[in-house]
């Protein structure tokens, strides 16, 4: 009986590890054409295939940062040539990781061009009613403006709470703004009987009350980390990497640029100023 | 050739496990808010009732019988991580919508009360026979439950607005959110138990 019940387990044991490993190479390939599509979803592009996932977000993001909740980069990736499998980037951290070192997290921001403007998307992560809650919201150049957002979740109930992924509930968002006049943060209240205009609050779900709570406070608690990285960005002072890292210094970021590309960015400051 | 054919017929009225056994009556609740995911979890239940059947009517005369249930546990969760595997690497986005149901298989009561009652004592053959009835007397009932729920409740039909095309909302038509509560489940499968019982006098207890 010992032997039959141990020679069992076995076999199934073997069995399931040799399927998880044969399907894991798969299985990491479309969790990370799930969040690319997700991503290019936020900032407006949906016409793409899991199968061009990776060009199209090549062609959109030029950048991976990542910030700490005092404001300093931690890290500053450019997107071009990196790869998803090994290289150390922003793509491949795990939020919640980040969130447990609270002031220590370094927290991701995806950098991206589009029709001539550059545009922030923030990865978001809180908890639902059942399970973690998602989210990617981009930002436009001001950082302030919402152009767009998708939600994912792992379990809320389907028909009521998962309706956060719906075209309809996260349309609510565009043109919403995350901070007051005075560029604190106020994030989006997901709330009941929500005002159409008011510029930071938008309806919750009926019958999924619990999941807009977890959104709502979602998006209060992680954009109140990206404070003083909107701080800096406004105030111009987005290029300092932060120096007690040993990381490659801005000059030489700028090496692969053509001498025209140094101009045109130079001339572009100068406006700016 | 006739007794093979009622294997797989009599699970779909005189014997189905949900509207007769009342087995399965927690997953029926779960899953069928939208179509899309109660096909999906019918599918998989299926599937997972046929090999498991297969599976322990092959192995049925050398398993020792105090320990039938563990084995049976076993062998059924293995196959239900099988299909998650299987659906993550090939089908990620149906895959995403079963996350929950997936693991309500190992502890549905048709898998495991198929394997007692049939599988431990007939023929691999017969028991495949056996499991694709009962899995499709399962799937009938989540898939009317699942439409029903999904055009009254939401007013589409696997994600297609049918509704709004037909103008019903302009016309002063509103969705009916009970519909889409598990309570309304519970009753809409008490309305099919009943339409059953009244036109099969057999079922009906004296």
């Amino acid at each position: 009986m010992f032997i039959y019940s141990a020679a069992l387990v076995t076999v199934v044991a073997v069995l399931l590890a040799l399927v998880a490993m044969g399907l894991k190479d798969r299985q990491d390939a479309n969790i990370r054409n799930e969040k690319m599509l997700s991503l290019l979803k936020s900032i407006g592009v949906s016409d793409v295939t899991p199968d061009d996932a990776q060009a199209r977000y090549e062609e959109f993001f030029t950048k991976e940062i990542t910030v700490k909740t005092d404001g300093s980069i931690v890290n500053d990736y450019d997107v071009k040539g990196l790869d998803f499998k090994t290289a150390d980037r922003a793509f491949n951290i795990k939020l919640r990781d980040q969130q447990k070192k609270g002031d220590e997290g370094a927290f991701p921001v995806y950098v991206f061009q589009k029709d001539g403007q550059t545009g922030y998307v923030l990865p978001l992560q809180g908890n639902g009613l059942w399970g973690a809650v998602y989210a990617n919201l981009a930002l436009a150049s001001d950082l302030n403006t919402v152009i767009g957002v998708t939600f994912s979740h792992d379990s809320e109930t389907p028909g009521l709470g998962d309706k956060i992924t719906t075209p309809e509930f996260q349309a609510q968002f565009v043109g919403k703004q995350i901070l007051d006049d005075n560029g604190q943060v106020v994030s989006i209240n997901v709330k009941k009987n929500a005002n159409k205009d008011g510029m930071h609050e938008v309806d919750a779900i009926s019958g999924g009350t619990m999941t807009s709570n977890g959104v709502d406070a979602m998006l209060a608690t992680d954009l109140a980390r990206y404070q003083k990285f909107f701080d800096n960005t406004r105030n111009g002072l987005s290029t300092t990497v932060s120096v007690e890292e040993e990381d490659v210094p801005v000059e030489c970021i700028a090496v692969d640029m053509t001498e025209d590309e140094i101009k045109e960015l130079e001339e572009k400051e100068a406006n700016n100023e | 050739m006739s007794k093979n054919s009622s294997l797989i017929t009599t699970p779909f009225s005189k014997n189905n496990p949900i509207t007769v056994q009342i087995l399965g009556i927690c997953s029926a609740l779960a899953v069928t808010a939208q179509l899309k995911p109660a096909v999906v979890m019918a599918i998989s239940v299926t599937v997972v009732v046929v090999l498991s059947n297969l599976i322990i009517s092959l192995l049925r005369n050398t398993i020792p019988p105090r320990i039938r249930i563990i084995v049976q546990l076993v062998v059924v969760s293995a196959l239900v991580v099988l299909v998650n595997q299987v659906l993550m690497a090939f089908v990620y986005d149906v895959s995403k919508q079963l996350s929950v149901y997936v693991g309500l298989i190992i502890t549905n009561c048709i898998v495991m009360g198929r394997l007692e009652a049939f599988a431990m004592t007939n023929k691999p053959w017969d028991s495949v026979l056996d499991g694709l009835g009962n899995g499709l007397g399962y799937a009938i009932i989540l898939v009317i439950l699942g439409f029903v729920r999904e055009l009254f409740g939401s007013g589409t039909l696997w994600g297609f607005p049918v509704f709004e095309k037909l103008g019903l909302y302009s016309i002063g038509y509103e969705n009916n959110g009970l519909v889409i509560l598990a309570p309304m489940a519970l009753i809409l499968v008490g309305i099919i138990i009943w339409i059953q019982r009244s036109a099969d006098k057999s079922l009906q207890e004296k």
